[in-house]
């Protein structure tokens, strides 16, 4: 073994070489305060490795990033717990990269003649921000997207060559799969190549100069601590505060179960929950305070002074109190963050729309994962499809645009929030279901706001019907109503309902004669498939895809409500719904969309 | 000839090779140039790439728009050119519409010109919303606050009424964060 060493060393040097790394002096003894740029050159090495790793599945298009991502997230091996270890690691990073400035400060380790050395850790620092810049934008999801498109956008008022800027960044004047090759090219070649060669820099000037050593206090007349070599003392405190961060990014995983993944990118989507990454929360709050056309100042003026005091510290020491100065500054400088960041978290946190948004966000996120798992899987034409042409994730939007002005779903626009408009036409929570078709006649629910109440309906014959002939029913008409109703409820083949219907065929059959024969008296205004009046709402099919999308087409239709119809709009007809948006919330209302089937 | 006090330094170079120092620069700063230089063309393609100009499209009916004048947001459908890939009739931005009383029809691009969120409708505040820096608009989508981040207001669209009910709107996204409306 001694001898292939000995070849070894006498071709490459490489016993001097590990002996200068582990038995580099270490002035006063190994200390704990030393170990955050080990930490850092750490965390630097998670991220190089799950990085390749997450490389292996990652696929940077604007068709096939967030698919990718949600693959290694959902389906993969450990997946899931790769990405949350290069996710939370990352954050740890930007969190021990502060603590290193802090301390390279306080021990006053930027003076003469180590500035080159505090410059490149300040290049560092900044490389490090912009990967984790371009890395939030790599899921493509809501999230990433219209945050970073804040960023770029920002970028382009640096004057002169600003939107020339962001046109390079961006790979063209819009979002799109130039976008993603240019910050993925960015994220895991250009900028991490440059951080490995200012970590080397860093690392030659730091052992060029040696460790910064305290002071020794003379107050106490005790001697200082004596010198020891960087092994083994020192190597076992990096190791300990490695292990440390390490836990802690473990903790972080567990508690949060990995990165989260939000749902895919959609340039055409509102997404008002969007907010930068929460170390750039300060400068995204630092923006709300400057006027139209002066934000310059706040973006780029601003950070960029700060940058420069920080690269002059080495220079402002040499004055007196330039020392006090340079602490002062940091100091201020982390403090008007922390205000900045708690200001923006305070004003999100009181927000009601803010919480809506990020509800909304939530529903979807894992809607999308659903459809994603559903036996169709993702099209090639992407995830975002999924979410379009889905009618649990459109109905809701569709009906708060269009319906919520006189209808109400649970009380609500079914968003979860209250339309300007007062509420004057029924509740369609449940529409065709046997409960809402009890409430129906119920003398006293058909001329409620949830029924009747705010329509012209309410002084019609059904109003009339229910509350004069229905009130006065006996027990054997009672129940001969309550199986109409259960058969004309199961005309709507609701998918809530389908087990009940199929169990209740008997019953149906007998309500169905009921529907049409003379006890009820349905058939003197309604039709009902090839029996009765058609001066009332045909019945035949009520409730069911076919029939609802007749009735968005033309509810002034004779087969629905004629010339008696109130204010609601021929949809279809006057083409203020696609058809495609008419199928979408008439599912929803039906309740027929997609569910994964339940795991027992 | 070695020097004197270091066996292992090389000599001393010529001083009278001006030439070679010049060739040496020349030949090794090419070769180093040459093949960066391929790919700053590459890097520099975005450039030259300007988005098409949009067309009239159909984006409502007039029947849609409810005659209070309160906004309504519609999606813009079109062809979406992304590098490669070609998709017609895919949402490429959203607008709001509202119908004014001569029944003529007011279109703004959803995009707030600050910093390029999509703002909301406040109908009970009868204004527009960013829910990312809280720029203000009113129903003109003029700037309401004093100290809007916005440096302009909303960017309205050209609206065509066409065949007496169908709105038709020329869709285009402008530069943010600056006073002029620079198309994008």
């Amino acid at each position: 073994m001694k001898s292939v060493l000995d070849w070894l060393d006498h071709r490459t040097g490489v016993k001097q070489l590990v002996h200068e790394a582990l038995f580099e002096n270490v002035p006063g003894g190994a200390r704990w305060r030393y170990v955050w740029g080990s930490t850092l050159v750490f965390c630097f090495a998670i991220q190089v490795i799950t990085g390749l790793f997450l490389w292996l599945a990652y696929s940077p298009s604007s068709q096939t990033a967030w698919e990718s991502v949600y693959y290694i997230q959902y389906e993969m091996w450990g997946g899931w717990f790769l990405r949350g270890l290069h996710h939370f690691t990352a954050q740890a990073m930007t969190v021990l990269l502060v603590i290193h400035l802090m301390q390279v400060v306080i021990d006053g380790a930027y003076k003469a003649p180590r500035e080159v050395n505090f410059w490149s850790g300040v290049v560092l620092m900044l490389l490090t921000l912009a990967l984790s810049l371009t890395g939030y934008l790599l899921p493509w999801d809501q999230k990433g997207y219209w945050a970073t498109k804040v960023a770029t956008n920002i970028a382009a008022i640096t004057p002169v060559i600003g939107p020339s800027l962001q046109k390079i960044v961006v790979g063209g004047s819009d979002y799109g799969h130039h976008t993603i090759t240019r910050f993925f090219a960015l994220h895991a070649g250009i900028i991490p190549g440059a951080i490995i060669a200012f970590i080397v820099a860093h690392i030659y000037l730091f052992r060029r100069h040696g460790i910064t050593a305290p002071k020794p206090k003379p107050k106490t007349g005790r001697p200082g601590r004596p010198d020891a070599a960087f092994w083994p003392e020192q190597v076992l405190r990096d190791a300990v505060a490695c292990l440390a961060v390490l836990l802690v990014v473990l903790f972080l995983i567990f508690r949060y179960h990995g990165a989260e993944l939000g749902s895919p990118a959609d340039p055409s989507e509102q997404f008002s929950a969007a907010r930068p990454e929460w170390y750039f929360l300060f400068l995204f709050e630092l923006l709300k305070y400057f006027p139209g056309g002066t934000e310059v100042w706040g973006a780029i003026v601003i950070p960029t002074l700060l940058m420069a005091v920080l690269a002059a510290m080495p220079y402002i020491a040499n004055w007196k109190l330039g020392h006090r100065f340079n602490l002062g500054f940091l100091w201020v400088m982390l403090a008007g963050v922390g205000v900045l960041t708690f200001l923006a978290m305070r004003a999100d946190r009181s927000n009601p729309d803010y919480a809506l948004a990020v509800h909304a966000a939530e529903r979807d996120n894992k809607r999308v994962v659903e459809l994603a798992q559903s036996p169709d899987g993702i099209p090639v034409s992407g995830a975002v499809t999924l979410l379009r042409n889905d009618a649990f994730t459109q109905g809701p939007k569709i009906f708060a645009k269009s319906c919520a002005s006189c209808h109400r779903f649970d009380g609500h626009d079914a968003l979860g929030g209250q339309p300007k408009d007062p509420q004057s036409a029924a509740d369609l929570n449940g529409f065709a279901s046997r409960e809402w078709i009890t409430g129906l006649f119920d003398p006293q629910r058909i001329v409620s706001l949830h029924y009747y109440g705010g329509t012209k309906l309410k002084g019609g014959k059904m109003v009339k019907f229910v509350q004069e002939d229905v009130a006065g029913f006996k027990e054997e008409e009672k129940a001969l109503l309550q199986k109409a109703i259960v058969a004309l409820s199961a005309e709507a083949q609701l998918k809530a309902q389908r087990t009940r219907d199929q169990a209740d065929a008997a019953l149906i059959e007998t309500g169905t004669k009921a529907l049409l024969g003379d006890k009820l008296g349905c058939m003197e205004c309604h039709k009902f498939h090839d029996s009765g009046e058609s001066s009332a709402p045909d019945l035949t099919g009520y409730g069911s895809k076919d029939w609802l999308t007749a009735l968005l087409g033309n509810p002034g239709h004779d087969r629905f409500f004629g010339s008696r119809n109130d204010r609601m709009p021929a949809f279809g007809e006057e083409k203020q719904l696609s058809p495609q948006e008419i199928s979408l919330v008439v599912d929803w209302l039906r309740g027929d969309w997609y569910e994964p089937a339940k795991v027992k | 000839m070695a020097h004197k006090d270091c066996p292992h330094c090389p000599p001393k170079p010529d001083r009278r090779n001006f030439l070679t120092k010049v060739a040496a620069i020349v030949i090794g700063g090419l070769t180093a140039v040459a093949v960066p230089l391929a790919g700053v063309f590459v890097l520099f393609d975005p450039l030259r790439r300007k988005s098409e100009a949009g067309e009239a499209v159909l984006v409502a009916t007039l029947n849609a728009l409810p005659e209070d004048g309160e906004p309504r947001k519609f999606p813009v459908l079109a062809t979406r050119v992304d590098a490669w890939n070609r998709t017609p009739n895919v949402p490429v931005g959203a607008v709001y519409l509202q119908r004014l009383k001569d029944n003529s029809v007011r279109a703004f691009n959803v995009v707030c010109p600050h910093a390029g969120c999509f703002v909301d409708y406040r109908a009970k505040e009868k204004c527009y919303l960013c829910p990312c820096h809280n720029s203000r608009f009113g129903l003109d989508g003029k700037i309401v606050t004093k100290k809007s981040p916005s440096p302009r207001g909303l960017d309205d669209q050209a609206v065509e009424i066409r065949n007496g009910t169908e709105v038709w709107v020329t869709f285009q996204n402008y530069r943010a964060g600056v006073h002029n409306r620079i198309p994008v």
